[in-house]
């Protein structure tokens, strides 16, 4: 499997690598067993996005997607970093295999639940607002079929309780 | 990419062909075109060269020529051993055993001929890979036609007690006992009476021989049926018209493997034990996969907690060095090595896998840069992984005791 430059770029030299300190607010995505996980820190001014850093494990494409979403939403304001999608985000890199398509659905959804978590805390999470974070619901189950026992057997889990 | 600037660290998965064979296969290529079935000298000529190849790979495994027949591959020897025993023998039973840590050509054979309507028993292994004598003994039935055990594990390295294994299939069954032994020809040594097994497969290019030719070793008097319908080469057992110049090239790479093994394996061995030593020394959170000795003398497989395979080999790449991984997003399945979740270990710890496969050119000083560089990659991986930070920050507990 070959990788486009853009990817390998981002893979080699990510950007905006580390944690925040005080974060406005964080998503985590993923889980360990299907073996890629997302955190997004978010420092938001008066709206605006100031600060973005990431930490992901995962394959050479979840870190290249990680390092570029970063990029695309530094310093643009909430309601912009919301028009971010998984497609902006594949085709920013130039394109990614067919395989690897679920790394930038990891991307948009950690951007989503920080961003989402920053609306509700405001009381700003508005019906035109809410629909832009479809990607939550999805499960990505197609992609990783360990994290569908895994998730299910949390439901089933939650379910007995 | 200069060819200088790189070590090739992935012999498991295919070798270069070595000079000595290269020239071999480039004199048929130049000289010898005839078709070894024909009457007239171009023919015999070549059926003589064949024959001599025959005769070669025989003496490497301590088989007679009659019961050596060339294939396209490693898998193709595979598929006619398990296909052929199940069609063979369907009337006398329909079961068939083999293990969790096979190789695909093994494994998707054999889910094939269940969809057939045969039965499959999948051994399971311990942590360090071996399969359990006792475990075959138990899932021996009377209506067992084949059990298929592969010598040597391509993942981890670890080699099965095949004269065990052998010996019990035929003391408590009618069954075939067949080994896949692609990755152990010409790294350990293989004596087909010894071992007592009735089938075998190899395949060239894991010796420094080419890709597209195989071996399957058949003992006189077991009864399979072919794979490859056709002409009656290979004593019409195996149509197509042989591949003299792979053929020939694979035979040569066999003798020079057998003569150079007594000393290359002692050299890869203290290699492999430095390796290994090493990378457990600098590496905090590691595990050793297969098992530490009875492993073959080239292989070397961690694991490192927190990070992931795939954005090891790439930076490894990056550095020079081309080795692999169990990890899912190395695979077109998406999940990871069925060997190491075979042996026990957790999906996490399994995406975290580097296998390092030592070969003939490899020396102590690559090896030396090599370990310096995947210490720096595991650190600057672990910088990066969410997982490092909440285990360092007591979030997390690590899966594995760091020695």
């Amino acid at each position: 499997m070959k990788y486009t430059e853009k990817v390998m770029d981002h893979f080699l030299h990510p950007r905006n690598m580390g944690e925040l300190d005080h974060p406005t607010a964080s998503g985590q995505v993923g889980n360990p067993v299907c073996g890629d996980i997302m955190k997004i820190d978010l420092d938001i001014e008066d709206g605006i996005i100031k600060d973005v850093k990431f930490k992901t494990f995962g394959c050479g494409t979840a870190i290249a997607t990680s390092s570029i979403s970063t990029e695309m939403i530094k310093g643009k304001t909430v309601d912009e970093a919301l028009e971010l999608t998984n497609k902006s985000v594949a085709d920013a890199l130039d394109g990614l295999p067919p395989v690897k398509m679920h790394c930038s659905v990891l991307a948009e959804q950690a951007i989503k639940v920080a961003l989402k978590k920053y609306f509700e805390e405001r009381g700003e999470l508005t019906p035109e607002r809410e629909a832009k974070f479809a990607i939550l619901d999805e499960e990505d189950e197609a992609s990783c079929p360990s994290a569908y026992t895994y998730v299910n057997s949390d439901k089933e889990h939650k379910e007995e309780k | 990419m200069s060819e200088k600037s790189r070590v090739y660290l992935d012999h498991a998965a295919t070798t270069p062909v070595r000079p000595e064979v290269r020239a071999e296969i480039n004199r048929m290529y130049e000289s010898f075109y005839g078709n070894p079935s024909t009457f007239y000298e171009e023919g015999h000529e070549v059926a003589d060269m064949l024959a001599q190849a025959r005769a070669d790979i025989a003496g490497v495994i301590n088989a007679d020529p009659s019961e050596i027949y060339f294939t396209s591959c490693g898998t193709e020897s595979d598929n006619w051993a398990l296909k052929g025993t199940a069609f063979a023998r369907q009337k006398e039973g329909k079961h068939i055993i083999t293990t969790k840590i096979e190789h695909h050509a093994i494994l998707h054979t054999v889910e094939w001929l269940d969809k057939q309507g045969f039965e499959a028993t999948y051994l399971d292994v311990d942590a360090d890979g071996l399969v359990d004598p006792e475990d075959l003994k138990a899932a021996l039935r009377d209506d067992t036609i084949i059990v298929s055990i592969m010598m040597a594990n391509n993942e981890v390295g670890t080699i099965e007690p095949i004269k065990e294994l052998a010996a019990i299939t035929h003391t408590n069954s009618r069954a075939y006992f067949h080994c896949d032994a692609v990755q152990a020809l010409g790294a350990i040594p293989i004596d087909v009476q010894d071992l007592g097994v009735d089938m075998m497969s190899f395949s060239g290019h894991k010796l420094y021989g080419p890709k597209g030719v195989g071996v399957m070793y058949l003992r006189r008097g077991k009864r399979v049926d072919n794979l490859l319908h056709g002409g009656a080469q290979e004593r019409m057992r195996r149509g197509g018209t042989e591949n003299i110049p792979l053929i020939v090239g694979f035979a040569k790479a066999a003798v020079l493997a057998k003569e150079e093994m007594p000393e290359e394996s002692k050299r890869q061995i203290v290699m492999r034990d430095w390796l290994i030593q090493e990378i457990s020394k600098r590496i905090p959170y590691c595990k050793l996969n297969g098992h530490p000795t009875k492993r073959l003398p080239n292989n070397v497989n961690f694991s490192f907690e927190f990070i992931e395979g795939e954005s090891m080999l790439l930076l490894l790449d990056a550095e020079g060095y081309a080795c692999s991984s169990g990890s899912a997003c190395t695979s077109a399945s998406l999940d990871p090595s069925h060997v190491l979740l075979a042996m026990g270990l957790p999906h996490e710890i399994a995406h975290g896998s580097l296998r390092i496969t030592l070969g003939k050119d490899n020396t102590q000083e690559q090896l030396e840069g090599f370990v310096t560089s995947l210490e720096n990659i595991v650190a600057r991986l672990r910088e990066m992984s969410p997982l490092w930070s909440d285990f360092q920050e007591g979030r997390i507990k690590a899966a594995l005791i760091n020695k």
